[in-house]
């Protein structure tokens, strides 16, 4: 085995590329369960942008018009989970789990037209000659637009939970819904809100997957990776910037495996490949054999229904 | 404006009336994308319930309903005692690859000695305990360690699946296949097969397995203080724990049942209709089990009628890709739109619905 042959500045710019789309789903679920509500169904809301983003992409020729298709497709399936989650007042878990298996139902019969075909290149920003800096430049400044907006999301979720009135009430809402009821907010309101903010952000993921990661079409493509956004919420204790460190953590462990395959390590290939999903689990069992640290991030409304009796 | 109101118990009516409403209404809407594809919807909805039950083919599609619906049953049953108890084990899938393996681990170890009375009874019990160990995994964690079991036991399955590709190309691999990926076929040696006990019927020991383990659901549920214990903690946790229900012991039961009802399914599967281990021997049985979990209600005789249904799906959906060349994923989405219909209707059960301005209580 060469370790030599790895060069680590790329290394650590294809990491941010395999991060984004677990990072971009990771941080909409965080506002999603910020508002109290689990949608366990963010790898069907993936699979679905994926392939909207995918479709779009592809008819009209241009990738960001298909990020946009790809943020609405997920966003109105989350819809499908806010009304029945919010309105019909459904298990959230269920509701989550319906959610992930008709994504993929769905996903596959409109993805029919669509295997072996490239998508449109989605352009690197241009940086000029800071794109050409040694490590610095490779690591920094040369990446496509998607990895900036991912990075700007993260400190805008960040302030907005943190610093607005609206995160404020948001906030409210995920950890006491009858209290926030009770001053007037409108809670059912703010959570189709929230719920619809996670499936743009999920479809928004599952499009980086299938527009620039892959860039192809198969059918199940996401392989899990809404289940690993769900797991990196809890990782980061429910705050923005432990979620990237989180999703940037599991994209390193990724792309290393990746790596350590194709230098050719003793390792067979399948043990490799499931790696991620064996870290993954560990990590969340470090982080929750911590109580009183697993509970101190969580919104104490998660998961619970709310039925305002009058 | 329709209101909703708190029923004070669950309505009996509706809940019996609900999972026929939602198929009902699946139906229409199903039958609405059917339209959006090309095809007649009524056809395809006919060749999908009807055909298989009372066409020309019948004889052969009956024996595959007994079949498909034999894990899908075995599956749904372990899954509703921890559904029940809001324990949730959506991993059946990989505890389902790890029953088959090991289960055809122990078959093949044999091989060739013709011993049945030996070797098909430890191979049972060896996908049983697969299917069980893989379930403990995130019981243990979450019991020891407070880690979420859904997160756990759905990333398992990724797990299970790499597992048996490495199985299928590495140490299970058939040394007279030529090099092909995939075990002997375990339905070509007498000792360690599966094989139809009633020819055409489709029966075979999973399907006895099946029935066995409606019936002990249905007694655990009715008369054992287990059941009891599992209903009270999904209905009020507190009381549970009040009542001196140990969590604990909840989880580990509910996990390791349906672990081991999942991990008999697998070997029941690989050892007949499927016959070897290969890379692509799961086919999602694990999570549509989650489906006809929710609409047996999780109950273990709606669970067998809904097994049954779900089975129609599959092979309606086979016949309709193949004489209407509608896609597989139709299907795929069919029942995940049942599930869907299922939970929006359910508001029934628990709710009934006011018109008129809402009074303040």
């Amino acid at each position: 085995m060469d370790l030599s042959a790895i060069n680590w500045a790329v290394l650590v710019a294809s990491l941010m590329v395999a991060a984004t789309p677990i990072l971009l789903a990771a941080l909409g679920e965080l506002v999603v369960e910020k508002a109290g509500v689990l949608n366990l169904g963010v790898e069907g809301m993936m699979i679905l942008g994926a392939i909207c983003g995918f479709a779009v992409a592809v008819e009209t020729g241009s990738p960001l018009v298909g990020f946009f298709g790809a943020a609405a497709g997920g966003a109105l399936l989350a819809l499908v989970f806010a009304v029945l989650t919010q309105v019909l007042l459904s298990n959230q878990v269920a509701t989550g789990l319906a959610l992930t298996l008709f994504g993929l139902g769905i996903s596959a019969l409109l993805g029919q037209g669509y295997v072996g075909i490239k998508p449109p290149k989605t352009e690197k920003l241009d940086f000029g000659p800071l794109s050409d800096l040694p490590v610095v430049g490779t690591i920094l400044f040369n990446h496509d637009y998607m990895i900036y907006f991912s990075l700007a999301l993260v400190a805008a979720v960040w302030w907005f939970l943190r610093y607005s009135r609206g995160g404020l009430i948001l906030r409210a809402v995920g950890e006491n819904h009858e209290a926030a009821h009770a001053l007037g907010y409108k809670v059912v309101v703010i959570r189709f809100a929230a719920i619809a903010f996670g499936g743009a952000c999920a479809g928004l993921g599952g499009a980086y997957l299938s527009l620039v990661r892959v860039p192809q079409w198969t059918e199940g493509m996401t392989a899990g990776a809404g289940w690993i956004a769900l797991a990196i919420v809890v990782f980061a204790s429910w705050r923005a910037f432990g979620v990237l460190l989180g999703a940037y953590l599991f994209g390193g462990v990724t792309v290393l495996q990746l790596n350590l395959q194709a230098a050719g390590v003793a390792v067979p290939v399948e043990y490799l490949s499931m790696s991620p999903y064996l870290i993954t689990i560990l990590v969340l069992v470090i982080m929750s054999a911590d109580r009183s640290r697993a509970a101190l991030g969580a919104p104490a409304s998660l998961g619970r229904s709310f039925h305002a009796s009058n | 404006m329709i209101h909703l109101v708190k029923r004070p118990q669950p309505s009996r009516a509706w809940s019996y009336a609900t999972p026929v409403l939602a198929v009902l209404m699946t139906m229409v809407a199903g039958g609405a994308m059917f339209a959006a594809l090309g095809k007649d919807p009524v056809e395809v909805i006919r060749t999908i319930f009807w055909d298989p039950l009372f066409g020309e083919f019948a004889f052969y599609f009956r024996g595959q309903l007994l079949v498909k619906a034999a894990p899908l049953i075995l599956i749904a049953v372990g899954l509703s005692l921890g559904f029940k108890a809001g324990i949730w084990n959506i991993g059946a899938e990989g505890q389902y690859i790890l029953g088959a393996i090991c289960g055809a681990a122990v078959g093949l170890a044999f091989y060739p000695m013709e011993a049945r009375w030996l070797i098909f009874p430890l191979m049972i019990i060896a996908g049983a305990l697969g299917g069980w160990a893989w379930a403990m995994i995130p019981a243990i964690l979450k019991t020891r360690f407070n880690t979420n079991e859904i997160l756990v036991s759905l990333l398992l399955v990724y797990v299970a699946e790499q597992l048996l590709a490495k199985m299928a190309l590495g140490a299970l691999r058939n040394p007279d296949g030529a090099g092909f990926p995939g075990s002997r076929n375990l339905s070509q040696y007498a000792s360690a097969s599966n094989p139809e006990l009633i020819a055409g019927s489709g029966m075979h020991w999973g399907v006895v397995a099946a029935l066995i383990a409606v019936i002990f659901g249905y007694v655990l549920f009715a008369r054992h203080m287990w059941g009891f214990q599992i209903r009270l903690t999904g209905e009020s946790p507190r009381a549970a724990r009040f009542g001196g229900v140990k969590p604990t012991r909840l989880v580990i039961f509910c996990l390791g049942v349906s672990g081991a009802l999942a991990g008999l399914a697998g070997l029941f599967e690989v050892a007949g209709p499927a016959g070897q281990i290969s890379i692509d021997f799961n086919v999602g049985y694990g999570f549509t089990a989650i489906i006809v979990a929710f609409l047996g209600r999780l109950h273990p005789v709606g669970i067998l009628l809904a097994g049954l249904l779900m089975a129609l799906t599959y092979i309606g959906g086979e016949a309709a890709a193949s004489n209407l060349g509608l896609p597989s994923a139709a299907i795929q989405a069919f029942q995940g739109m049942l599930l869907f219909f299922l939970l929006a209707v359910d508001v029934l059960t628990n709710y009934s619905l006011r018109f008129g301005k809402g009074e303040v209580a």
